[in-house]
């Protein structure tokens, strides 16, 4: 925390030195956290970005972790998608924006729909390297007990991969706040990411910018924080050397 | 080792595992590549035989055939008397510690075969091979939390369990130290006087085979044949210093060529 | 052991049902891996076709609207113009990001101290996604090229910070000791030792922080720039919903981001890094 505490002295004896009139201070940063706050508005434009992260997110998982885990053992699958996917995964979500305004017009939708997508791809591929990493020698010895493909799946594939599936999780859910905020800027009305647009191009109120890139930095830790706490379960630690 | 047994009885009619003619190649980008050739071998029921060979020399091969994980790409193999076609329950495979599956704990390992039986046979089970194998008291432990030795009781036990009529073992020992070896030697010779399993043991070690085996199949480098078969007629437990130990060992040696002073 | 449950046990296991073989993973013929992919894509097509042709769709492009496109865009010159303009910004934000990340990643992995001090920083710098930064961007950078370089900076930085610390961090302790044992020099230490024994994992975070950058450069274009593929993908529509054009845009993006990504993992294979990759 000290280091922090270093960054935030640096930035407010900048501030003073340069005299700029637009760039905030850290203490206006914090005026203008309590004006959000007292006026309702910090609640309700993280629960709406949440709202649509947590959409696009669960929805993502709920298609991305089977198709993972079936591109993953299917050889054929995998070799016949691949390319599909290597062109279409570098494709900003951004990029998506025009057609998911075509599809889903102005709002929530097609943030959610930009969310999904960016979260997919990140889990998808996540996925098929973990079923790829399940070691042969666990395969085998399941198969030698007289495991059937149901039971493979289920008692030897799944908990193979839940390590670095919920490291993949966590990642995603990074990238998927990431997106929110720039969709947000660019397609939507409400929420975070359109806080700090509209701060500034409503009056250069700088310091309520910087107020939304603080809220931004502060939740996006808290989920990843949430998150990690998952990885200490027993299914999940052992993935990971003492 | 424990009190002296005598020799399992001779197969009557059938070995429990018959290999004729047996040969793998491996076809890789360039060129094919002949890891075994013209493997002939019978195997007694309740008998244990070692395979030894230097490492690389494609006697993992062999086994995995045998077990049924590859197909041969000439020959036979059968147990008891139909050709191999997969994987089976009834014979089982024990790979070194890494085959024990991390994210069970030594109970959820152990019972991992025994799916088709009740909540309360399963845990009876668990228990008993638990206590053949010495881990009272790691139950609820998970893989990460035990020692080399004890991952590979773990291994053990559950092959065990779903008492299998074939144990195919894969240099089990290799990743222990060689005092720890020399234990686990003995706990497996304890636990196959009682069970009288038919065990196929793959090992690099000379020493092992000699003090384990019942027959010792020697095997030249690739591609891999049977130099020569050796019935270690010393019964258990075994003197690691008696005249014939040393012979036999000395004539493996000597089958190999290596040298006999360092 | 009971006698019941062992019998019970013996009966469960049927004899005589032979798995079916496990024919040992045979990698795919050279035929297969060129038709599976083509068919994929084919299908692809087709599927596209179909979707556009059956709910008819007045706005949205069949493929060869979208190819016709692509000729227009290059012989208006723009589709090699606006691409090498994303590129240039991608270049000197990644270049930069590179050249700092690094030189920050390695005392931060030596000095312990020192990473406990920044990391609660970065932690909470690295959540914000780069576009939030564009307002102060523009102050900063004006309109000018340099905003969205700036924002391209950010967004490759964070990442090649912690790939390289954590690279320098695992770095076997027999290595120094070795190098000491030499008596090697300050400076030769970290160029004959710590630089090359990095390298591996330093060339991975390298790679995914490229694709990173290449995304955002995307975006940042968006965002007040009248150049690049970013641009074009959203001027095309606002301009006269030529969605045709917003689709060979996205398809241009992909591919480019294709290649970086391939030709990154290239440079994996070299002799220097190769050692890395290898179990």
């Amino acid at each position: 925390m000290t280091g922090v505490a270093l960054f935030v002295a640096a930035w407010a004896a900048a501030v003073q030195l340069s005299g700029t009139r637009l760039v905030p201070g850290p203490l206006a940063v914090v005026r203008a956290l309590g004006e959000l706050l007292s006026h309702g508005l910090l609640l309700r434009y993280l629960v709406a970005s949440l709202f649509r992260v947590t959409w696009g997110f669960l929805l993502a998982a709920v298609v991305a972790i089977p198709a993972g885990i079936a591109l993953g053992l299917s050889r054929r699958g995998e070799a016949a998608l691949n390319p599909l996917m290597q062109v279409l995964r570098p494709i900003s979500p951004l990029a998506w924006i025009p057609l998911a305004i075509l599809w889903f017009g102005v709002g929530d939708r097609a943030a959610i729909w930009l969310i999904f997508i960016a979260s997919f791809f990140s889990l998808l591929v996540t996925v098929i390297r973990a079923v790829h990493d399940v070691d042969p020698v666990h395969r085998n010895a399941a198969l030698n007990f007289g495991l059937d493909r149901r039971r493979l799946l289920r008692d030897v594939v799944l908990p193979a991969i839940l390590p670095q599936l919920v490291i993949g999780l966590r990642l995603t859910l990074g990238v998927a706040w990431l997106v929110v905020v720039a969709a947000e800027m660019i397609a939507v009305n409400s929420g975070v990411g359109f806080l700090i647009i509209d701060a500034r191009n409503a009056g250069n109120r700088y310091d309520l910018v910087v107020a939304g890139m603080v809220m931004i930095g502060a939740v996006g830790l808290l989920l990843d924080t949430l998150v990690r706490r998952l990885e200490r379960l027993p299914s999940v630690a052992w993935g990971f050397s003492a | 080792m424990t009190v002296a047994t005598a020799r399992p009885a001779t197969a009557t009619t059938q070995p429990k595992v018959a290999i004729r003619g047996f040969g793998m190649t491996f076809a890789t980008p360039d060129k094919q590549v002949e890891v075994l050739r013209g493997i002939d071998l019978d195997v007694a029921p309740g008998e244990l035989v070692c395979v030894l060979g230097p490492s690389g020399c494609g006697k993992t091969t062999l086994l995995n055939v045998i077990a049924g994980f590859l197909a041969p790409s000439e020959g036979t193999v059968r147990i008891d008397g139909e050709p191999v076609a997969g994987p089976d329950p009834r014979r089982i495979f024990v790979f070194q510690e890494r085959g024990v599956f991390p994210w069970l704990t030594v109970e959820g390992n152990i019972g991992f075969g025994l799916w088709r039986l009740s909540e309360t046979e399963r845990r009876a089970r668990v228990a008993h091979y638990v206590r053949l194998v010495g881990l009272e008291g790691f139950e609820r432990a998970y893989p990460q939390e035990l020692s080399g030795g004890m991952k590979q009781r773990v291994e053990v036990a559950r092959a065990l369990a779903v008492d299998p009529d074939v144990l195919y073992l894969d240099e089990p020992f290799g990743a222990l130290d060689s005092i720890t070896r020399l234990q686990m030697r003995g706990e497996l010779l304890r636990i196959q006087e009682r069970e009288r399993k038919t065990v196929l043991f793959v090992t690099h070690d000379i020493d092992e085979s000699v003090q384990l085996a019942d027959r010792v199949v020697v095997m030249s480098a690739r591609p891999a044949q049977v130099r020569k078969i050796v019935e270690i007629d010393i019964p258990h437990p075994r003197d690691l210093s008696s005249r014939r130990y040393i012979e036999l060992r000395d004539g493996i040696f000597a089958e190999i060529g290596l040298a006999h002073r360092v | 052991m009971s006698e019941p449950a062992l019998e019970r046990l013996a009966a469960a296991t049927p004899s005589g049902s032979p798995r079916r073989a496990i024919a040992m993973a045979r990698p795919l013929s050279p035929a297969a891996r060129l038709l599976l992919p083509l068919g994929a894509v084919l299908l692809a097509l087709l599927l596209w076709q179909l979707a556009v042709t059956l709910t008819r769709t007045q706005v949205f492009p069949l493929p060869a609207e979208v190819a016709r496109g692509f000729a227009e865009l290059q012989r208006k010159g723009v589709l090699w113009s606006y691409a090498g303009d994303s590129l240039r910004r991608v270049g000197l934000g990644f270049g930069a990001a590179a050249l700092l990340g690094i030189a920050l990643g390695v005392p931060l992995g030596r000095a312990a101290r020192l990473d406990r001090l920044v990391n609660p920083l970065i932690q909470l710098l690295r959540p914000i996604s780069p576009l939030a930064w564009m307002p102060l961007a523009v102050i900063w950078f004006g309109l000018s090229d340099l905003a969205p370089t700036f924002l391209i900076f950010l967004a490759a930085f964070f990442p090649i910070v912690v790939a390289t610390t954590s690279a320098v961090r695992t770095i076997p302790p027999a290595f120094f000791r070795a190098a000491g044992n030499f008596a090697l020099p300050r400076g030769a230490l970290l160029r004959r030792v710590l630089l090359p024994a990095i390298l591996p994992r330093v060339l991975t975070g390298l790679r995914v922080a490229l694709g990173i950058a290449w995304m955002v450069v995307v975006a940042a274009e968006m965002l007040g720039v009248d150049s690049g593929l970013g641009y074009l993908i959203l001027d095309s529509r606002n301009a006269g919903k030529r969605y045709d054009l917003v689709i060979a845009g996205m398809l241009m993006i992909g591919a480019i981001g294709l290649l970086l990504d391939l030709g990154m993992r290239r440079l994996e294979r070299l002799p220097a890094v190769r050692w890395g990759f290898q179990s």
